[in-house]
């Protein structure tokens, strides 16, 4: 097996370098260091992505209302302490922006692809170490590339997260429309090639560098579900550059790809012939699988963590490859479902209605198949398991009104409305945190060599879910009373005057879930320094990153990199003493593999 | 200054709160130091599962009772609202029956099986048909949903121009709306934003030699007579607005360089809805909200009453002014709207010469 020549030829390799500060911590190549810097990079967005978040809510709920943080945070975007109408709409946009793109997608793949795929696949490093390096260096660039456009004069991008033109093409439309765009475009154009980068190496790493032993079909789910992300990720984000690329001649080319016949502030634009609904096309070309490239790995750490912490094989672990490779088709055909009401052909809404509601039967499939594999378990009730089980609960909850806004009838009279914000936020954004969440408390140990705090972990945890429904489950009812998003305030509607209540409701949930984070912050940041050491193999795991020793090292394992025998899941298998079977132990004999 | 202070403020607080945690962290040394889930935490958390179901099962009623007026599901004011109004009913339905079922499993299995030491889960890594089960039951209840859903999708957008639906325009642009009625031989007058003529009051840029559009008329107000067919063309100036008439169950992305278009009958009048019980109610229980904040209404100088009006509002981000780009629909009897119509000026008219 020419994967197993391959890490031999590895073997060398780590042991002897002499890593000096600046390659062992800043232009690490060692895929353990570009995860720790991909989720620390990712938790700083987060912060800001999230305060944004509490900034535009307590608008919402007290609109026009002078409020010190305003004044103290948005400097001349606030004159009196009064939020102004444009910089609502940057927040919005930004928040959006930083949430999917550079917590979700690069702080949740880039942390747990790059530390997991080596270590779970048995390898030494990724396929190449210097193109993750690499990669995280572009993300870091777009991340300050990003950061930068918020200080611009006219102020931040504000088109909304879709950055639909002509609105984010034509500089008259919007103050923020002007440079804050343009770094917008060229901070997502480096995050494209961060991400594409990323991908190819995790895909080449998966296919080419599994240990002995370690067929597709023994692949912990948390695998799979990145090498299907990587694969996602790489057909549909040269698209979404194309767009951006468009954008940018028709921005600054005087092409029209995607403007015609503009009157604006008493002049006509020059453009002919271009169609915003061609954006909308390649916008969410990239848009709708992005959902699930943010999506899958969380499903798949949950996969991992429920089945560990349940002391049971997860249920249906054909199944659930399958729905995790149905979904992924699936998820590069439904895109039109968010453009029903564009102006696109009715049929095609049609055709696009068949094809979204299809998602509908995987997802089932994997939610029913959590819920199975607790039954009957020993559940280990770690905080990383009550994540994981949130995790589910959103995605249900989330998940089924998808049937509404995915049917082109329904969507005439929500499009738009927050009962969208409240779909998305947990269907997608909710439950990848939490599987970022459970993630991080699960794997821990294993990146940094000690332990959260537990008691910390169910305070964060259950203030944490509480205020997310608190948010999101009222969110939905306002929007089926017509309340669109994107309103800087309601004021002007007296006929939604009956929702401010509520909003005043959630905003408060979501102040007092924000604040919550605090205790999250604390108990990672002290816990690198001081927390309790970690053994080898705290949580009694079966997949290979627990075979490896404690402490870190350039090539993972000391020696010979373990075989594989078996798949990740013989939890409390008749025939063994302990509940655990890790998958570099040998079949004893006469032992079946069940999975087969 | 001020800004100085509430950061340092913001600051302080936020150190509380460390601390807090800190010494709430501390306390825990000595108790158990495992960072381990021991059987303790697993009771402890196996019941706070159940609590939270009843947490979820509460928000849920909650919100049913406080915002479940549900004004979008009851109380259309279209021939085809009923349509969408039913299978939104199907689908909550649906949807909620889900939900309370799948949520008590979880929960509950996450509290009934809860770990103990020397305990030993269930061997159980696959069976298929369980599996076969719950990709059936999906398919058949979807199947029903997407037929269901696409024939009222397709009863909706194919418009029946046998009828002789009254044309109207609605023109976007940031940040308010213009209504464009055919006139006598209801056939839009030609236009393009590049015929636009502001100093000759030719604010839509109608085709000045076109004779369609002489007759045409541009209003501020979209008045719409009961009971007869409208077919709405979509046009925008300037960036994506988006024509919502939530009351309608009707909207429509306007695009600039292309016509979009969407059709309904209005079916009950401005007057009527207003003498209907459940918007009776609604309308007093904003009023008595609106009194509440009397002082913050009146300094904006807006109506303190509110009265029931059916409205269209832009439902796409279009910029700063978004929030309030909203135009008033009036739907009256044939008689109140000719009426209404002959009022206004034609296009031939309103020019400045």
């Amino acid at each position: 097996m020419s994967a197993h020549a391959d890490t031999h030829a590895h073997d060398d390799h780590g042991h002897h370098h002499k890593e000096t500060f600046v390659t062992k911590y800043i232009f690490s190549q060692d895929h353990k260091m570009i995860a720790k810097q991909y989720l620390i990079t990712g938790t700083i967005m987060g912060v800001i992505g999230v305060l944004m978040s509490l900034m535009f809510r307590m608008q919402i709920a007290w609109p026009e209302e002078p409020n010190v943080l305003f004044e103290a945070l948005l400097g001349k975007w606030a004159p009196d302490g009064v939020m102004d109408a444009d910089i609502y709409l940057a927040l919005v946009t930004i928040h959006g922006t930083i949430m999917v793109f550079f917590v979700l997608t690069a702080g949740l793949s880039g942390t747990f692809s790059n530390l997991l795929i080596p270590l779970q696949i048995g390898a030494r490093d990724m396929a190449s170490g210097f193109l993750n390096m690499v990669s995280y260096w572009l993300f870091f660039v777009s991340s300050v590339v990003m950061v930068i456009s918020l200080f611009v004069e006219a102020g931040p991008a504000a088109a909304g997260w879709t950055i639909y033109p002509p609105l984010s093409a034509v500089e008259l439309a919007q103050g923020g429309s002007g440079m804050g765009m343009t770094l917008w475009l060229v901070s997502m154009a480096i995050f494209i090639a961060s991400s594409l980068l990323g991908s190819l190496n995790y895909i080449v790493t998966v296919i080419n560098l599994r240990t002995k032993g370690m067929s597709m079909t023994r692949l912990p789910l948390t695998i799979w579900a990145f090498f299907v992300t990587a694969v996602i990720g790489v057909i549909s984000f040269p698209v979404l550059l194309s767009a951006a690329l468009l954008l940018i001649m028709d921005r600054s080319f005087g092409t029209s790809f995607f403007l015609s016949d503009i009157f604006i502030q008493g002049e006509v634009l020059h453009y002919q012939g271009g169609s915003p609904v061609l954006f909308e096309h390649l916008f969410w070309f990239l848009g709708h699988p992005e959902v699930y490239i943010v999506l899958l790995p969380a499903l798949g750490i949950t996969s991992e963590i429920i089945a560990t912490n349940s002391r049971k094989p997860i249920f249906g672990y054909r199944a659930m490859v399958m729905s995790i490779l149905a979904i992924a088709f699936l998820s590069t055909i439904v895109w039109g479902h968010h453009m029903f009401i564009s102006g696109m052909n009715p049929f095609l809404g049609s055709v696009f209605t068949f094809t979204t509601l299809l998602i509908a039967i995987p997802s089932a499939v994997k939610a029913f198949n959590y819920i199975t594999t607790l039954w009957k378990g020993n559940l280990q009730m770690n905080p990383a398991m009550l994540f994981s089980i949130g995790l589910v609960s959103t995605f249900i909850t989330g998940g089924l009104t998808g049937i509404i806004l995915g049917d082109s009838a329904l969507d005439i009279n929500v499009h738009d409305t927050y009962f969208v914000v409240a779909h998305f936020h947990l269907v997608m954004g909710i439950s990848a945190l939490y599987g970022m969440f459970a993630g991080i408390y699960h794997w821990f140990p294993k990146m940094y060599g000690r332990m959260l705090n537990k008691n910390l972990g169910y305070l964060h945890f259950w203030v944490t879910a509480i205020c997310a429904y608190g948010v999101f489950f009222p969110m939905h009812f306002i929007g089926m009373a017509g309340l669109p998003r994107r309103y800087y305030t309601n004021s002007n509607f007296p006929l939604f005057d009956d929702t401010a209540n509520a909003n005043v409701v959630i905003t408060m949930f979501a102040v007092v879930g924000g604040i919550f984070q605090l205790v999250f912050l604390y108990n990672f940041f002290s816990s690198i320094f001081f927390g309790k050491k970690a053994v080898q193999n705290p949580w009694r795991s079966n997949t290979l990153e627990w075979t490896a020793p404690v402490e870190h090292f350039h090539g993972n394992w000391e020696g010979e990199i373990p075989h594989v025998y078996r798949w990740a899941y013989d939890y409390s298998k008749p025939g063994h003493d302990e509940d655990f079977v890790p998958q570099n132990v040998p079949m004893k004999e006469g032992e079946e593999e069940l999975h087969h | 200054m001020t800004a100085f202070l509430t950061i340092i403020i913001v600051l302080f607080i936020a150190i509380a709160i460390w601390q807090m945690v800190k010494i709430f962290d501390l306390a825990q040394v000595g108790s158990d130091n495992g960072q381990v889930a021991t059987d303790r935490d697993n009771t402890i958390n196996g019941y706070l599962m159940m609590g939270f179901l009843i947490f979820i099962y509460v928000i849920t009623i909650l919100s049913f009772w406080y915002l479940g007026d549900l004004p979008l599901m009851s109380n259309s004011a279209s021939e085809h609202g009923p349509q969408i109004d039913n299978l939104m009913i199907i689908s909550m339905v649906i949807i909620f029956i889900v939900q309370t079922f799948t949520q008590f499993l979880l929960h509950y299995f996450a509290y009934k099986y809860k770990g103990e030491k020397g305990k030993k889960a269930l061997f159980y890594a696959d069976n298929n048909t369980l599996e076969a089960i719950w990709t059936f039951i999906p398919v058949v209840v979807l199947a029903g949903l997407i037929i269901y859903g696409l024939f009222t999708w397709s009863s909706i957008m194919n418009i029946d121009e046998t009828e002789d639906p009254i044309v109207v325009e609605l023109y976007a642009q940031q940040f308010n709306w213009k209504a464009r009625y055919a006139g006598e031989d209801n056939t839009l007058g030609m236009a393009n934003v590049r015929l636009i003529d502001i100093d000759r009051a030719n604010i839509l840029g109608l085709d000045e030699s076109d004779p369609n559009a002489q007759d045409d008329i541009i209003t501020t107000e979209l008045h719409l007579p009961v009971g007869k067919p409208v077919l709405f063309k979509m046009r925008s100036q300037d960036v994506l607005h988006s024509a919502y008439m939530p009351h309608f169950r009707a909207q429509m992305n306007c695009v600039p360089g292309m016509i979009t278009q969407f059709g309904f009958t209005p079916t009950i009048t401005t007057a009527e809805m207003r003498e209907n019980p459940d918007i009776i109610e609604k309308v007093a229980n904003i009023n008595a909200l609106r009194k509440e904040r009397r002082e913050e209404i009146e300094a904006k100088g807006q109506e303190l009453t509110y009265e029931f009006d059916y409205l269209l509002l832009c439902n796409k981000i279009c910029g700063k002014s978004h929030y309030n780009m909203q135009m008033k629909i009036v739907v009256e009897t044939e008689e109140e709207y000719q009426a209404w119509l002959s009022q206004q000026q034609t296009f031939k008219n309103s020019l400045v010469k």
